[in-house]
């Protein structure tokens, strides 16, 4: 029977199938955050049940610590030091690998379980972290759960599950100037709503994915659960093993022979999948979301919908509610909307590669004296080789922060966040209620288009500063 | 629970779709490495009037704060419920505040599996079965008892119709017995390790 991709790996790793019932699925990797891993742990250790591989266990710390130059344990969250020492205690105590602090190799979780080669094609990882899904991008199942079933996972190398339906999503053609993969998966999740993935497995192709940049994908693979897939994945091919080659934990022998088999990783020829999307490159526009939900976003020329044209009465109820928190009005245009903050980071956009190209907008340029900017990069190797290339400077001249790495202000845990009824455009995946800070009006976006609006003062599209 | 016998709670509606998990409970709402207490941080955002970030009261308007609604043990909301981040803790403060069931057109995937795993109880009925429950309920207010039968998978609404729904069976198994879900795995650790040992010789670069 010919397969899918995500099929292949899926049955690669089933332990017990299971008859109208989950399947038992052997998980290769499990990685950790002192947020939630922290509490699956102590779950663990409250049960006298033990971690079963220590070896294929990965932790860091990254949503709950400080960015601040020179941070150590202290975090501005009430009650957050408690997460990061208890982390780092029973990592110690379960013998698990942990990514410090200041560890060279820190940073936040998706982003170094790709870079430390942790992640390998045609494996299963999981995470207590909903993008955990952003590793699809290297041809392997990267699978979001709950703290339970971490728990589950960590004192069972398995998970149980049933699999996925399965969609494939084309995207076909030559991007337009100023289009970013973020813009790609707005687009996507507007037209076919926020739930569009619910219950599918997405794995992405077509050329403009074959061209596209390997960190570029991880950008995609991460904004899948946006769309409320189960994961995103996309074919492993040579640029994501030449990725691999000499990472520290990918495997060192038989380096040819590993490729051979992660070749054989692609859905065949004649695999059904239960709903295709194809999507035309060229239809897509540098977007950015006026509501609170990815689902509610529009090209930057582009007008909020009228209430009046949606035809449920709760949902011009709840457009009411969002548009009067989002401080806009039905029909209004966001182009020259004045900002007050913005920022670049978070696993979504934070790679090197999403850095340079803020940094080639930001170059000779400053941000608008009224607005407060901050970069904080993925991870540690991330700024250094952003620092290598000059490109910290580019930021700090430019007048953004210039931070440590952590998930940061892509979500506000009672530490730092933007001010209410300040508005932010934000390079992160989540624009929800709050999201950023109580009362803050958040503004999806790709970095570039982050970096041309943090000059502006305003919102616009990438274009408008390297036109100038 | 004892999901045995038929269950009978007040039901509270709120229907909006793509209620996220950062909405059921807001990240400053978590404040420590604990399940217990979460209730105070259930729907945060709604449940309390802030003014510059500071609680200053409770928001009266807000239907679990309602006289009628503040025993509720039913949610019934919309579509994608609980989608968004994969705290668990959005399970932990409902169940805080007294919820054991909720009733939904859909569910964010991973908030589900958290539900099964700590025993609230997700139904999935259509969109218009919800909004046929929601207008008995917004009609008058004290009619809102929703009974649920899991054996027989039925919902009965407050005006005696029978909306039947689907569960997975494993969930269902696990609810009914009351089963330690990895304790239930750990019985086939010989099965498991046998795959392993397979595994390490067919994917060897797999194993560190
Ligand atoms: S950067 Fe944001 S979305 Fe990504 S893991 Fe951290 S908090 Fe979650």
């Amino acid at each position: 029977m010919p397969l899918t991709l995500f099929e292949k790996i899926w049955n690669s790793h089933r332990i017990i199938e299971g008859e109208n019932q989950p399947d038992l699925i052997y998980i290769d990797r499990i990685f950790l955050h002192e947020r939630t891993g922290s509490f699956a742990l102590k779950s663990l250790k409250e049960r006298g049940l033990s971690v079963k591989n220590p070896k294929h266990v990965f932790a860091t710390m990254d949503h709950i610590i400080d960015t601040f130059p020179g941070r150590g344990d202290e975090t501005l969250m009430p009650g957050g030091k408690k997460f990061i020492t208890t982390m780092r205690y029973l990592a110690k105590e379960f013998n698990i690998t942990l990514f410090d602090i200041d560890d060279p190799r820190h940073g936040i979780s998706h982003l170094i379980s790709a870079e430390q080669g942790i992640t390998l094609p045609g494996s299963i990882v999981t995470c207590p972290d909903s993008h955990t899904c952003t590793l699809g991008a290297l041809g392997a199942i990267g699978w979001g759960v709950g703290s339970s079933d971490c728990e589950h996972a960590l004192a069972t190398t398995t998970l149980s599950g049933i699999k996925p339906k399965q969609m494939k999503v084309t995207f076909n053609g030559k991007l337009n100037e100023g289009v970013n993969p973020k813009d790609m998966m707005l687009h996507l999740i507007e037209k076919y709503s926020a739930s569009g993935g619910s219950g599918y497995a997405i794995e992405f192709s077509g050329d403009t994915i074959h061209m596209m940049p390997i960190e570029n994908r991880f950008t995609l693979c991460n904004m899948a659960v946006e769309f409320s897939a189960f994961t995103g994945i996309i074919a492993p091919d040579q640029k994501v093993f030449k990725y691999l080659k000499d990472r520290p934990y990918s495997p060192t022998n038989n380096w040819s022979e590993n490729i051979k088999h992660w070749k054989c990783l692609a859905s065949d020829d004649n695999a059904v999948f239960d709903k295709y999307i194809e999507i035309n490159a060229s239809d897509i526009y540098p977007s950015v979301t006026w509501g609170l939900s990815p689902e509610e976003s529009i090209p930057i020329n582009g007008k909020i919908p009228r209430a009046n044209n949606l035809t449920n009465h709760e949902k011009n109820k709840d457009m009411a509610s969002t548009l009067e928190y989002m401080g806009l009005k039905n029909g209004q245009s966001l182009m020259g909307l004045p900002i007050d903050a913005a920022f670049i980071g978070s696993c979504t956009n934070a790679r090197l590669t999403d850095l340079r190209s803020a940094a080639k907008i930001l170059k000779n340029n400053k941000i608008s004296p009224n607005i407060k900017a901050i970069c904080t990069p993925g991870s540690a190797d991330v700024k250094k080789q952003a620092e290598q290339e000059g490109i910290d400077k580019i930021f700090k001249d430019a007048g953004f922060q210039w931070r440590e790495p952590g998930c940061s202000l892509c979500f506000y845990a009672g530490g730092e966040g933007f001010l209410p009824q300040q508005r932010v455009i934000t390079s992160t995946n989540r624009n929800f209620r709050g999201r950023q800070g109580n009362g803050v009006r958040s503004h999806l976006a790709s970095p570039v288009t982050v970096a041309a609006s943090a000059i502006a003062g305003k919102i616009v599209p990438p274009q408008t500063i390297t036109k100038q | 629970m004892n999901w045995s016998s038929a269950f009978k709670g007040v039901t509270a509606p709120l229907l909006i779709d793509n209620i996220d998990t950062d909405q059921i409970i807001p990240s400053r709402e978590m404040k420590t490495i604990s399940k217990k207490g979460l209730k105070k941080g259930l729907f945060a955002n709604w449940q309390y009037v802030y003014a510059k970030r500071k609680k200053i009261g409770l928001n009266k308007d807000f239907i679990l704060n309602k006289k009628e609604f503040s025993h509720s043990s039913i949610l019934l909301s919309g579509k994608n419920f609980g989608c968004g981040s994969s705290r668990e803790h959005a399970v932990w403060a409902l169940i805080d505040f007294g919820i054991k069931v909720v009733i939904a057109e859909s569910f964010g995937r991973i908030f589900k599996n958290n539900c099964a795993r700590n025993g609230l109880l997700t139904i999935e009925l259509t969109r218009m079965q919800i909004e046929y429950i929601n207008k008995l309920i917004k009609k008058s207010t004290n009619n809102n008892l929703i009974e649920i039968h899991l054996r027989r998978k039925i919902v009965i609404t407050p005006d005696n119709k029978k909306f039947a729904f689907n569960i997975d069976p494993f969930v269902m198994g696990i609810l009914l017995k009351g089963q330690d879900f990895i304790e239930n795995t750990l019985l086939k650790e010989r099965v498991i390790d046998s795959f392993l040992k397979k595994d390490k010789i067919k994917r060897s670069w797999a194993h560190l």
